[in-house]
């Protein structure tokens, strides 16, 4: 009896919870408008087997170039492959590696930046080392990465990653600066919290409000970034597609077949966009300063 | 460990800035404090109240530094201990509680997860085991339903509710000592009343030794046994409650005591006490009250005095008493 009367007042806490989340997605039009562009995209991608009309990789020579039409939406390249499934199977590949890219920049930033704002000492040492990563143009640097170790998914992960992580550390240790100071976290310590929990727990979990919102806008960065990279040959290798592969195929037919490269012109498009408006929607909604009205 | 009742004794306790070590935040300070005993420490801001306290925890911001003296919890030297040994007491043996109820909870955590996470980690209690004291712990605090208190956020409570909090999770792990930094200041007048009682009631039934920081002679009046007036880091005057209050004897603590209003008297301005409690690194070289001392003489100006026995429950650091009379050191027990 207790435990159920408990049980449901742990589920109403849950609701109370969810509610008010919901009320922040309906309240800022931009969550609203970017996530549901994101959430599309990203069904598309997860679903690509079911969704995209033929395979991605399957030439067709009797149909090169084909403009867009009923059988082929988004037309033909010129291997007569569909652009429309290589659109949604390249949006796979680019969803994934930019959501690898997040996650490997939100472990190693979110380690670097609060090691550095926690332990003064190795503040200086750390947040120079980032200072040098950041002073290459992001871009020139994934570039340099990915041109070294060789063209391949892994490499273009790990460029990219490399690439946003000096400016994620220095966001993560700027809040957990401030967070540390707070005095839940003195209180903690009067209670012989050790460190780590101290900086996990409380520092860290106060610190992830501006972390999301940097995150959101590495994912454009990320699906932008291996684009270029594709375009400039050191993407993922064909005939693998993705948005960069595929534009970067269409490149010598942009006047004759100008479809090849404006359909997944505008599915970039639509992801960094869908992105961007999240990440600033998430950023105002997040930030008790800044109110903007619904 | 050493047969005395003491559960903290602090001894010649000095802190001074890291790199200036003749700026002295703390000065000698001194005073024991047994089982089920509250000690009030009153000052003015900047007297050094809550760095006693920080100090004693461990808890000292790093450009400040313990320079010398001893402090006892239980027998054992904190001050010679490693810092892990210290931070293992913390929760444990002595806990303490903030002035800010409002921002002294983890905002992300629900309060009952912060309450388990003590009782886990320092009670080695299971999940269901924590659980169930946390709902004893928020009842103990006489927190209205604490099952359901148990699942809210810091922000969805009340200040004096996060401060009922905050002492069921201090108590969490029976602490012997209690360190209540300006535990009401943050509260409205109704609910500072509620929560002294509690502290009061909570002490008294666990026998734990509270040492109650404040600026209000109220409070001291209404919980303590014994108070401890600072002044610029040194003990101006140890005395009971009683005593303080009938008949103080550091012109400070007499003019602390002359600017509380008095409703009975026709006043219309207040007393109070010119010019302010001087700033680490411009100390007076003599007494650290003399510019501000209606008493002063001019031996004031040269030399700091002692903390010297005018009674053997009653200690006080000023040359008025002690004129005719040899400096001698403090005895042990003058603090007590």
């Amino acid at each position: 009896m207790t435990t159920q009367a408990l049980a449901g007042s742990r589920g109403a806490a849950w609701l109370r919870t969810g509610g008010r989340a919901w009320q922040i997605v309906t309240g800022h039009r931009a969550i609203l408008i970017g996530g549901a562009l994101v959430l599309a995209v990203a069904l598309v991608a997860l679903g690509a087997d079911f969704i995209a009309p033929y395979d991605p990789l399957r030439n067709d020579f009797r149909a090169r170039l084909q403009p867009p039409g009923a059988a082929h939406w988004f037309g033909t390249d010129h291997f007569g492959r569909d652009i429309l499934s290589r659109v949604i199977f390249g949006g796979r590949l680019s969803l994934e590696i930019g959501l690898m890219v997040v996650v490997m920049t939100g472990i190693f930033g979110t380690l670097i930046g609060g090691l550095a704002g926690y332990f003064r000492a190795l503040d200086n040492p750390i947040m120079r080392l980032m200072d040098a990563l950041m002073a290459f143009p992001a871009i020139l640097l994934a570039i340099t990465v990915s041109a070294t170790l060789g063209a391949s998914m892994t490499n273009v992960i790990i460029a990219l990653s490399v690439a946003t992580t000096p400016h994620t550390a220095r966001i993560v240790r700027a809040s957990v600066l401030v967070v540390r100071e707070m005095q839940y976290v003195e209180a903690a310590r009067a209670l012989g919290a050790s460190d780590l929990r101290i900086l996990v727990r409380h520092v860290l979990a106060n610190s992830l409000a501006p972390l999301i919102v940097r995150l959101t806008f590495v994912f454009a960065t990320a699906i932008l970034a291996e684009a270029v990279l594709s375009y400039i040959g050191v993407g993922p290798p064909p005939p693998a597609p993705s948005f960069g592969n595929i534009i970067a195929n269409g490149r010598d037919f942009m006047v004759e077949a100008p479809w090849v490269t404006i359909f997944p012109g505008l599915a970039i498009v639509a992801c960094v966009l869908g992105l961007n408006l999240l990440g600033d929607g998430l950023r105002d909604a997040l930030d008790p300063r800044i109110k903007v009205g619904p | 460990m050493s047969g005395t009742s003491a559960v903290l004794e602090v001894e010649g306790l000095t802190t001074a800035l890291r790199n200036q070590a003749q700026d002295t935040i703390l000065e000698d300070v001194s005073f024991t404090l047994g089982a089920g005993e509250v000690l009030g420490i009153v000052g003015e801001s900047g007297s050094g109240k809550s760095m006693l306290a920080l100090t004693i925890m461990g808890l000292l911001p790093s450009s400040i530094r313990r320079t010398s003296g001893a402090i006892r919890l239980l027998g054992t030297n904190l001050a010679q201990s490693t810092s892990e040994a210290w931070r293992e007491r913390r929760g444990r043996d002595m806990a303490m509680i903030f002035q800010e109820p409002m921002t002294s909870l983890n905002p992300v955590m629900r309060v009952g997860t912060q309450i388990e996470e003590v009782l886990r980690r320092r009670r080695r209690l299971s999940n269901a085991e924590s659980h169930r004291k946390a709902i004893e712990l928020l009842e103990r605090v006489e927190i209205p339903s604490p099952a359901r208190r148990l699942l809210a956020y810091p922000h969805e409570l009340s200040g004096g509710m996060r401060q009922r909090v905050m002492i069921a999770i201090a108590l969490a792990a029976d602490p012997k000592l209690l360190i209540a930094d300006e535990p009401t200041t943050a509260l409205d007048v109704t609910i500072q009343a509620q929560i002294l009682d509690l502290l009061r009631s909570l002490q008294r039934d666990t026998g734990m030794a509270l040492m109650l920081i404040t600026h209000d002679l109220g409070v001291i009046a209404e919980i303590a046994d014994r108070v401890m007036v600072l002044y610029a880091g040194r003990v101006a005057e140890t005395a009971s409650v009683a005593t303080l209050f009938d008949a103080p004897a550091h012109p400070y603590s007499q003019a602390l005591l002359a600017s509380i209003p008095n409703l009975a008297s026709q006043r219309d301005r207040l007393a109070t006490i010119d010019g302010a409690v001087p700033t680490v690194g411009a100390m007076p070289v003599g007494c650290r009250f003399a510019p501000r001392c209606v008493d002063r003489r001019d031996a004031c100006v040269v030399s700091s005095p002692q903390l010297r026995p005018l009674s053997p429950q009653h200690g006080v650091a000023c040359v008025k008493w002690f004129a005719s009379v040899p400096a001698a050191p403090v005895a042990q027990g003058s603090a007590r």
